[in-house]
């Protein structure tokens, strides 16, 4: 799993890119916690555009990153799941309280 | 019911082998002609019971995970996840949402997924002897589904 990050103004963007299982989630928590801890966003957007695949690993990455922004009075948001990873989320009913942002039905993905 | 294919795979639980299990499985469900959100359902459940056997079965060393793939008449994918691990003492507890003894990185929701992802989850388990999970699932029938007959 690959992981980028783009700052604007108080805007901390982080992508993730491949598939995000437990084996991925090992060094992409300590990563974005990291990159938390040094940037201080003010608005913190997880995109997961390019995350082929997700299993609950995602959730884990997803709340620990929400409780590291909330205790830095950042927003939160994750943005352009795919619908596999979009299920997986709802399935843990987080998607309301953490900001994760529906997936498009228009857009044809994968 | 009738067993029309079967396959059976071994490796040792390292992390790196959760991506092979979740492409393994998922070609061998492909002569059932899934959908793709029916192969992305199929690829979460695999995934959450092999990285259970990793994380929880087998927390120290590294031992072996066996899964059995059947194909039974009408459709029906089995996924058997057997280890020989720590074992589970108590079922009811680890199956309920967000309990987990993985610590922080992980979020609990391993069974809770495997059961909303499939039809049909079963867990056995023994202290000290290791688990069995067992899950099935339907895939639907497509209609003038060409390829099918081809197969058969």
């Amino acid at each position: 799993m690959k992981i980028y990050s783009e700052r604007d103004n108080g805007v901390l963007t982080v992508s993730l890119s491949g598939e995000l299982d437990h084996h991925a989630a090992r060094n992409a928590i300590p990563e974005i916690s990291r990159l938390i801890d040094t940037e201080l966003p003010v608005n913190l957007v997880l995109n997961f555009e390019r995350v082929s695949f997700m299993d609950s690993s995602g959730i884990a990455l997803v709340i620990g990153a929400y409780k590291r922004a909330s205790s830095i009075g950042s927003t939160f948001s994750v943005i352009n799941t795919s619908k596999q990873a979009y299920k997986v989320f709802n399935a843990a009913g987080i998607c309301k309280i953490m900001n994760i942002k529906e997936p498009d039905a228009i857009t044809v993905k994968n | 019911m009738n067993i029309l294919n079967e396959v059976s795979i071994t490796f040792p639980s390292r992390s790196s082998n959760e991506g092979y299990a979740r492409a393994a499985v998922s070609a061998f469900a492909a002569q059932l002609d899934p959908t793709l959100d029916e192969i992305g359902d199929i690829k979460t459940a695999i995934s959450e019971a092999v990285t259970n056997c990793i994380v929880h079965a087998y927390p120290e060393c590294v031992g072996k995970i066996y899964i059995r793939l059947r194909i039974f008449e009408g459709n029906i994918l089995e996924i058997v996840v057997r280890d020989r691990g720590k074992g589970i003492p108590d079922i009811a507890q680890a199956k309920t949402p967000m309990f987990t003894t993985g610590g922080e990185d992980r979020s609990g929701m391993g069974f809770t997924i495997m059961e909303s992802f499939t039809d049909n989850l079963k867990i056995r388990s023994k202290p000290g002897v290791g688990t069995c999970v067992t899950m099935r699932k339907k895939i639907s029938m497509r209609i003038g589904g060409l390829s099918r007959e081809r197969h058969s």
